[in-house]
C-alpha cells in the first residue's frame, strides 16, 4: 500500500466519523462567525427538530412504519418538563429525564397493541393518539394552562452557569443534536439498524431469518418517542413558554415532510430536510401567503421525482451511475 | 431430522394440508411433490413458521418446533428460500446476504446504538463471511448493487446465498429453479449436489422432474392435501397413483 | 351533573346522527380510493372544505339559488378531486404505499393553501338550505337542514351501491379493487378508473361540507377534524366497506354525542378517537372488517 492508498482508505473507512466531525467543527465556530441572536435562534430550532425528526426517520424510513403523531410525543415531553418543573420546582435535568422515562413507558404501552396495525389504520391510530393528546393540553387548563399554555419554564443550567441566550443554547442544543446524529448513524450502520430495513421491506422474509419484527418496531418506536420528547424538553426549556398549538397534527405532518424530504432512512437527509422546512419560511417573507402552496408543492414534486426522498434519491441516482460506468468500462 | 407428524392447515374451512406425515432424514434430500395446488408451499411454510399448521407436530432433531415463532426457528439451523423471491429489494446485494447472518449478529440495541470497537470488529467479521458466500455463487462482483436491479437468475442465487450463509443444518427451498433458463438450473442442480455432499439436509419444492429426479434421495408426493405417495425417486417415477395425480389433473386443465 | 331528560337524549340522539351521516359520506369517500388505489387519500378532508367553499361562492359571488348551488359544489368538488388525481397523483411511477400517501398529505397542504389564498383565513356562515323554521319531534327540536342531511346522504349511498352493484363502471371499479393487473389486461383503463374514484370522492366530501357547513361555519380548515373523523369512521368500518363505512359513521357520531352529553363536551374528540383506539387494539381490523390487511 502506497501512503496515498493508505491515506484514501482511511477517509474511505472514517467517512462518517470525519463528516461528523466536521459539523461540529464548523458548529462550534458558527457562534462566533454569526453572532447575530435572531439567526442562532432558528439554527438551534432545527437542531431541536433534528432530535426530533432523526427519531421519527429511524421509524419510517428504516422501519418502514408510518407515523402521523409524532407531535404528541413532543408535546408530551414539553408539558413533562414544564409541569414538573413549574408546578412541582424539580431540578429541568432531572424533569428532562423523568420525562424522558415516562414518554418512553407510554410509547412502550402504546406501541405493544398499536404496532400490531398495520399500514392505515396504524396512520389512525397514531394520527388518534395525536388528537387526543392536543385536547388534553387544551381542555385540562386547570393544570396545563390550557390555549394560553404554560409560562415561567426554567432555564437549563448547567456548573452553575444558566443556557438562557441564545448562543449558550446553541451549544447545548446542537451537542444534543450531534449526540443523536452519531448515535442514529451508528444504528443505520449496525447489523441491527440492517434488521429495520429488512422488516421494511418484506416483514415475512425477515421473520424467517430470525429477526423478531414485532420486538424490532416496538423498540424503534420508543426511541423515537423518547427522542421527541427530549427534544420537546429541550423547546420548553428553551422558549420558557409553551402552547397546545405547537404540537398539534399539523405539527406531526410537518415532522413527517421533514424526513421525506430528506430522504426515507437517510440520518443525513434528516438534517437537510430539517433545515429546508425551518428556513423555507425565512426566505418567503414577501410572499407570506403562499407558504403554504410552496411547501405543499415541494413536498409533491420531491415524492414524484425522487420518492425516497432528496439525499437518498439523489444518493441511489448516483451509486447506480457509478456502478454502471464501472460495470461499463470493465466489460 | 425432521418429522412431520399429521400436519393439518385449512384456509377458511377449506383443507390444504391434511394429516400429512413424513419425514426428512440427517444428510438427505427429500423432494416433495404434487400437482398445483397440492399444498407443498403451506407445508414449507408450516415448516419455517410463516404459517401455524392447525393440528399435528413438526419435530426437528427430536425437539417440536410447531408452536415455536418463526424468528426462533433459524437460530436452531432452518433456512429457507421462497417460491416468488422475497429479497430486500432496496439493500445491496451483500446486505441482503448479511441479513441471513441475524442470528449470529450483535442485537444489544445500547451497543448497536454506541457501536463500541468489539462490535465493529464483529460486524466485519460478519462482512467477511457474507463476501465469501458471494463468491461461492459468483456473486463477489455484484455485491454493492441494490438487489433490485439483478436479474431474475441472480435474484434466485441470492436467495440461495442469504438462506445458506449462517451455515443451516436444515435448507428448504421452494421451487429454487422456477422461471430459469437450462443453464441457470444445470448451475443450481450443481449447487444442490454439492451442499448434498457436503452433508446437509434439503427439503426441496420443485415441478422441474429432472432436477428431482437427479438430486433427491427421497420423494414425496402430495395431492390435494393428502400424502399419496413416498419412496424412492425410481419408485415414484412408476407409482400409478403419481401418474394418475398429474395426468389425471392434466386432462382437467388439457 | 343531573340525569338528561328523554327529550334531552332524543335531542342528543338526533344531533349524533346528524354528524354521523355526515363522517359516513366522507368515510366513503375514503373508501372508494382505498377500493381503487389502496392508499389513504388525505387529500378527502379538503374535498369537504372546498364543498363548503364552493356552495357559498356559487351563492354570494354568482347569486344562483340554493338548488343550483348546491348541485354546482358538488361537482366542483368532484372536478377538483379529478384534478387531484390527474395532476397529483398520477405523476407518481412509486408503488409504495407510504410514499403514495404522503404524497396525498403533500397535496393537501397544498390545497388548503390555495383555499387560504382564495377565500381567506376568515370564518363565513353559508345559509342552510331551506327556511331555518325548527320542527318539533317527539319533544325535541331539529332543524329542516338535519332532514335534508339526513335525506341527502341517504340519496347519495344508495346511489353509490347502486353505481357499484349495478352499472359497468361498478364492475370496472370492482375488478381495479380486486385485481388492477388482471382488470388491465382485460382492457379497463385503470387510470380512468382513479380518476373516476376520486371525483366520486370528492362529490361525497364536497356534499358532507355543503350540508354540515350551515350547522357548524365554514372556514379553509373546517374539514380537517371533520374529515379525519370520516377516516376514522371508515376504519371502524373495516376500511373499504361501505356497509362498514355508513355503520362506523352512525356508530361514531352517536357515541361521541351522546358521550358529550353524558360525560364531558369538552372532551368528546378525546372520548371519540379513545374509543377508536380501543376498537383498534381489540379488533385491529376494525369492528366489521373480517381480513387483517
Amino acid at each position: 500500500m502506497t501512503p496515498r492508498d493508505r491515506i484514501r482508505y482511511f477517509f474511505s473507512s472514517h467517512r462518517t466519523g470525519l463528516s461528523v466531525c466536521l459539523l461540529a467543527l464548523f458548529l462550534l465556530v458558527y457562534p462566533a462567525w454569526v453572532g447575530n441572536p435572531y439567526l442562532l435562534g432558528i439554527s438551534n430550532l432545527i437542531a431541536v427538530y433534528l432530535i426530533a425528526v432523526i427519531g421519527l426517520n429511524l421509524f419510517i424510513g428504516y422501519a418502514g412504519q408510518i407515523s402521523l403523531g409524532h407531535a404528541a410525543y413532543l408535546g408530551l415531553g414539553a408539558y413533562g418538563s414544564a409541569l414538573l418543573t413549574v408546578h412541582l420546582g424539580i431540578n429541568p435535568w432531572l424533569a428532562m429525564a423523568a420525562t424522558a422515562v415516562a414518554v418512553g413507558l407510554t410509547a412502550f404501552l402504546v406501541a405493544i397493541p398499536t404496532l400490531r396495525l398495520s399500514g392505515h389504520y396504524l396512520a389512525m391510530a397514531t394520527l388518534g393518539f395525536n388528537i387526543v393528546c392536543y385536547t388534553v393540553m387544551m381542555q385540562w387548563d386547570r393544570v396545563t394552562g390550557g390555549p394560553s399554555g404554560l409560562a415561567g419554564i426554567p432555564h437549563l443550567s448547567l456548573a452553575g452557569v444558566a443556557i438562557d441566550d441564545e448562543t449558550r443554547f446553541h451549544y447545548l442544543a446542537w451537542g444534543a443534536a450531534i449526540l443523536v446524529l452519531t448515535l442514529g448513524l451508528n444504528l443505520a450502520r449496525s447489523s441491527l439498524g440492517l434488521a429495520l430495513a429488512a422488516v421494511a421491506q418484506n416483514e415475512t422474509a425477515a421473520a424467517s431469518l430470525g429477526i423478531q419484527v414485532h420486538r424490532a418496531k416496538i423498540r424503534i418506536f420508543v426511541l423515537s418517542a423518547v427522542l421527541a420528547s427530549v427534544a420537546g424538553s429541550l423547546f420548553a426549556h428553551c422558549y420558557t413558554f409553551i402552547n397546545p398549538d405547537s404540537f398539534t397534527i399539523f405539527n406531526s405532518v410537518e415532522l413527517v415532510t421533514m424526513v421525506v424530504i430528506g430522504g426515507l432512512g437517510s440520518i443525513w437527509g434528516s438534517l437537510f430536510g430539517a433545515s429546508l422546512i425551518i428556513l423555507l419560511p425565512e426566505f418567503l417573507h414577501f410572499f407570506e401567503t403562499f407558504r403554504d402552496i410552496i411547501h405543499g408543492l415541494i413536498v409533491v414534486t420531491v415524492l414524484i421525482l425522487l420518492p425516497q426522498g432528496l439525499v437518498s434519491g439523489l444518493k441511489d441516482l448516483l451509486r447506480m451511475r457509478l456502478l454502471r460506468k464501472a460495470n461499463n468500462a470493465r466489460n | 431430522m425432521l418429522e412431520i407428524d399429521g400436519i393439518s392447515k385449512h384456509f377458511g374451512g377449506l383443507p390444504a394440508l391434511e394429516e400429512v406425515s413424513f419425514r426428512c432424514r440427517e444428510g438427505m434430500t427429500t423432494a416433495l411433490i404434487g400437482p398445483n395446488g397440492a399444498g407443498k408451499s403451506t407445508l414449507i411454510n408450516c415448516i419455517a413458521g410463516t404459517l401455524n399448521p392447525d393440528a399435528g407436530a413438526i419435530r426437528f432433531t427430536g425437539r417440536r418446533i410447531d408452536d415455536l415463532p418463526c424468528h426462533r426457528r433459524p437460530y436452531l439451523g432452518i433456512a429457507r428460500t421462497f417460491q416468488n423471491l422475497a429479497l430486500f429489494p432496496r439493500l445491496t446485494v451483500l446486505e441482503n446476504v448479511l441479513a441471513g447472518l441475524t442470528p449470529e449478529a450483535e442485537q444489544s440495541f445500547v451497543k448497536s446504538l454506541l457501536r463500541l470497537p468489539a462490535t465493529r470488529h464483529r460486524e466485519r467479521l460478519l462482512r467477511l463471511k457474507a463476501m465469501a458466500m458471494l463468491d461461492n455463487f459468483g456473486l463477489a462482483d455484484k455485491a454493492r448493487w441494490p438487489a433490485s436491479v439483478l436479474s431474475y437468475g441472480d435474484k434466485k442465487r441470492v436467495e440461495m446465498a442469504r438462506a445458506l450463509v449462517a451455515g443451516p443444518r436444515l435448507l428448504l427451498l421452494d421451487e429454487p429453479v422456477a422461471g430459469l433458463n437450462g443453464a441457470e438450473t444445470a448451475r443450481i442442480a450443481m449447487e444442490i449436489r454439492r451442499l448434498h455432499g457436503a452433508g446437509l439436509t434439503i427439503l426441496l419444492v420443485e415441478h422441474d422432474m429432472d432436477l428431482v429426479m437427479t438430486v433427491s434421495d427421497h420423494v414425496v408426493v402430495l395431492d390435494g392435501g393428502r400424502l399419496i405417495a413416498a419412496g424412492a425417486p425410481q419408485e415414484i417415477r412408476t407409482n400409478p397413483r403419481v401418474i394418475e395425480a398429474y395426468l389425471g389433473r392434466m386432462s382437467v386443465t388439457a | 351533573m343531573n340525569m338528561p331528560t328523554l327529550t334531552d337524549s332524543l335531542q342528543f340522539l338526533f344531533a349524533g346522527l346528524t354528524n354521523g351521516a355526515i363522517y359516513a359520506l366522507i368515510a366513503l369517500g375514503f373508501c372508494v380510493v382505498h377500493n381503487t388505489m389502496g392508499i389513504v387519500n388525505f387529500t378527502q378532508v379538503d374535498l369537504v372544505s372546498l364543498g363548503g367553499m364552493f356552495l357559498y361562492s356559487a351563492l354570494f359571488l354568482f347569486g344562483l339559488p340554493m338548488p343550483l348551488a348546491l348541485a354546482g359544489a358538488v361537482t366542483a368538488a368532484a372536478v377538483t378531486g379529478m384534478a387531484v388525481e390527474r395532476v397529483g397523483i398520477r405523476p407518481s411511477r412509486s408503488d409504495n404505499h407510504l410514499v403514495l400517501i404522503f404524497l396525498t398529505i403533500g397535496l393537501s397542504v397544498i390545497l388548503r393553501g390555495i383555499m387560504k389564498l382564495a377565500w381567506g383565513k376568515n370564518r363565513m356562515a353559508v345559509p342552510p338550505l331551506t327556511a331555518d323554521e325548527p320542527i318539533r319531534l317527539f319533544g325535541a327540536t331539529i332543524l329542516p337542514q338535519i332532514l335534508w342531511i339526513f335525506l341527502l346522504t341517504a340519496g347519495a349511498v344508495l346511489l353509490l351501491i347502486w353505481i357499484f352493484r349495478r352499472t359497468t363502471l361498478g364492475l370496472c371499479m370492482r375488478a381495479v379493487a380486486s385485481n388492477a393487473d388482471a382488470a388491465a389486461v382485460v382492457g379497463i383503463d385503470g387510470g380512468r378508473i382513479r380518476m373516476i374514484s376520486f371525483a366520486i370522492a370528492g362529490g361525497m366530501g364536497g356534499l358532507a361540507g355543503a350540508l354540515v357547513t350551515p350547522i357548524t361555519t365554514l372556514s379553509y380548515d373546517v374539514g380537517v377534524l371533520l374529515g379525519l373523523k370520516g377516516f376514522a369512521a371508515a376504519i371502524l368500518g373495516g376500511f373499504g366497506s361501505f356497509v362498514g363505512a355508513v355503520a362506523g359513521g352512525v356508530l361514531l357520531g352517536v357515541l361521541e354525542s351522546l358521550a358529550a352529553a353524558g360525560l364531558s363536551s369538552a372532551y368528546k374528540d378525546v372520548i371519540a378517537f379513545g374509543l377508536l383506539l380501543l376498537v383498534l387494539f381489540i379488533r385491529p381490523a376494525g369492528l366489521f372488517g373480517s381480513a387483517k390487511r
